[in-house]
């Protein structure tokens, strides 16, 4: 058994620890050591936790079975989880943490006495509201990751739903959270602490319905934001240091996470959270009956004939280079190109993909070197200089429409200025309009070639054909 | 007057938000990913409060309503904690830099 002031000091040496796990991640040379930092404060906060209580009764070793085994499969799915499936995975572990959050909450709530928190009916009134709001937003949490998961993973229809009166719905249901709070906290009963509970799993699921596939970057990190709020609500409630400033942590760096993903769509955070985006619009491309402008297409040959007789070319990856699963061929296919002294490069647009950082990961995985990755504002100038833009996948974050048509949804986004390259490849599967159910003016360029074909095949096909 | 030690709370957890703030920012964008994974795992360390609660019972009955939510907690929290800085480990592994020989 060692002292509360020990143990205090040792939590909070564990919170260091979490820092600079996250400071190690500015740079990658740097970030393998971060995550060991984070891994070596887990260790000191539960290995301080056991000494703190001291008392080994038999229970200790139903702690271990269940650590040991919650531990196996979280290293089963670390392992055997494909690469592109990481903002499912991402949105899963969140609402694993919410659920935690949630499950300590209860039980801190009906056995107040082995957290020194009180009695039950009598818990200390600042204990209570930093319980509740910790359960509150950790059960929403979990059910609004639970939505986002099923909404990435497919099972749900990634398009928004919306009903009538939603809204209003909504926030009287939030404003229901503070009255049940308010109500438990001056009554102390348990049935308003299950019906704030009920309540709180209700909202996390209508948050997230109506917003759709696209805008899955800002949930994720919103949500990443809210499992960190909770874990500081239930750190509050603990007295300890490691889980304040570890929610700290969390919960700032979903925030800017959020802030950055709306920034490069050019979208206030309220937007993005009140949904619906893309439902509306579509109604509006169809009218304007674009798809009879002409629209130059080619195949596996004239890619190849353009790329070989460039000198440099940029590749535009977006998320459906992870859905064709490409990435691989794709790297072949410049290792090919680089043979043949072409100088090739990456544009990462920040919202490509389901999750932030989602089209760099899967471009490490298939090997490519994090130094020809580049994000829009290093890259956007390079355009004009290079011979091919090579489009997979991606679409709305190439649009020139952003730039020039103050009536589009998307006008003002930051786009990649694909259209400057001398020509332009994009491999798309059909000429559907992207997320936000606007036209790409881009398909009806001159100096556009549209590859309709799977991602995948085409780029293999390509690969062949440089040969 | 003595200053409630919420108080001191309060003061490390609006200080820890402004490191976070500094710290996250400092993030290369093309490790948000492993950013988001790793967050995931340092943010169960609420396993210290699961584990209390799972050890709350006494030693008649190791478990009680409340224990049980504890265990739980615990293997929920663990499968954070090993998924997240296994998955991060595994990712980071995969970044590397252009080979100078060539």
């Amino acid at each position: 058994m060692i002292s509360a002031n020990l143990s205090a000091i040792f939590y909070l040496f564990s919170g260091v620890l979490f820092i600079l796990a996250l400071r190690g991640l500015s740079s990658p040379e740097t970030s393998r050591q971060g995550n060991l930092f984070g891994i070596l404060g887990m260790i000191i906060a539960v290995t301080v936790t056991f000494l703190s209580i001291g008392n080994f009764s038999n229970g200790f070793v139903f702690v271990l079975i269940f650590i040991l085994a919650g531990g196996a499969i979280g290293a089963f799915i670390a392992y055997k989880i494909p690469m592109t499936a990481m903002p499912e995975l991402v949105a899963g572990f969140h609402s694993l943490v919410g659920l935690a959050a949630v499950f300590v909450a209860i039980s801190a709530f009906l056995n107040p006495e082995a957290f020194k928190l009180g009695t039950p009916g009598n818990i200390k009134l600042g204990s209570l509201i930093e319980m509740s709001i910790g359960a509150a937003v950790g059960a929403i949490t979990f059910s609004g990751s639970v939505i986002a998961f099923l909404k990435l993973q497919g099972i749900m229809s990634g398009s928004p739903i919306t009903f009538k009166g939603q809204h209003p719905l909504n926030a009287i249901i939030l404003s229901s959270i503070i009255l049940l709070i308010y109500l438990l906290c001056s009554t102390q009963s348990p049935n308003f602490f299950w019906i704030l509970l009920a309540v709180s799993f209700l909202i996390g699921f209508l948050i997230i319905i109506p917003i759709g596939g696209a805008d899955m970057p800002v949930v994720i990190s919103m949500l990443n934001s809210y499992s960190g709020w909770a874990a500081a609500g239930i750190g509050f409630t603990l007295e300890n240091t490691a889980l304040i400033i570890t929610g700290a942590l969390v919960g700032s760096s979903g925030a800017i996470l959020s802030y950055i993903m709306c920034k490069g769509m050019n979208r206030s955070f309220f937007n993005v959270i009140l949904g619906g985006f893309g439902a509306t619009e579509e109604t509006l491309s169809g009218s304007k009956n674009n798809e009879q402008r002409p629209v130059k297409s080619g195949n596996a040959d004239d890619a190849a004939f353009l790329m070989k007789n460039a000198s440099s070319v940029i590749i535009v990856p977006g998320y459906g280079m992870a859905v064709a699963q490409a990435q691989h061929a794709l790297r072949e296919m410049v290792d090919t190109l680089k043979k043949n002294d072409i100088k090739v490069s990456y544009a990462i647009h920040p919202v490509a993909g389901r999750m932030p950082g989602h089209m760099n990961v899967l471009l490490a995985e298939a090997n490519v070197p994090y130094d020809e990755v580049f994000e829009l504002e290093e890259i956007n100038n390079d355009f004009a200089n290079a011979d091919v833009a090579f489009v997979i996948g991606a679409n709305d974050v190439t649009n020139p429409v952003a730039k020039t048509d103050p009536q589009s949804p998307i006008y003002g986004m930051p786009v990649l200025d694909v259209e400057k390259c001398k020509s332009v490849l994009f491999v798309k599967r059909s000429l559907s309009p992207g997320y936000a159910g606007i036209d790409n003016d881009l398909f009806y360029k001159e100096n556009t070639l549209m590859l309709f074909a799977d991602a995948k095949k085409m780029t293999e096909d390509i690969t062949k054909n440089l040969d | 007057m003595e200053i409630d030690p919420l108080i001191f709370r309060l003061s490390i957890f609006i200080l820890a938000i402004f490191v976070g703030y500094y710290v996250v920012w400092s993030v290369t964008p093309s490790l948000h990913t492993p950013l988001m994974s790793v967050t995931n795992a340092i943010s169960s360390v609420i396993i210290v409060g699961a584990i209390i609660a799972g050890l709350s019972g006494n030693s008649d009955s190791i478990f009680d309503t409340s224990s049980i939510f504890g265990f739980l907690a615990i293997a929920l929290a663990a499968i954070n904690i090993f998924g997240g800085f296994l998955v991060t480990q595994r990712m980071l592994a995969m970044y590397k830099k252009k080979k100078k020989d060539k």
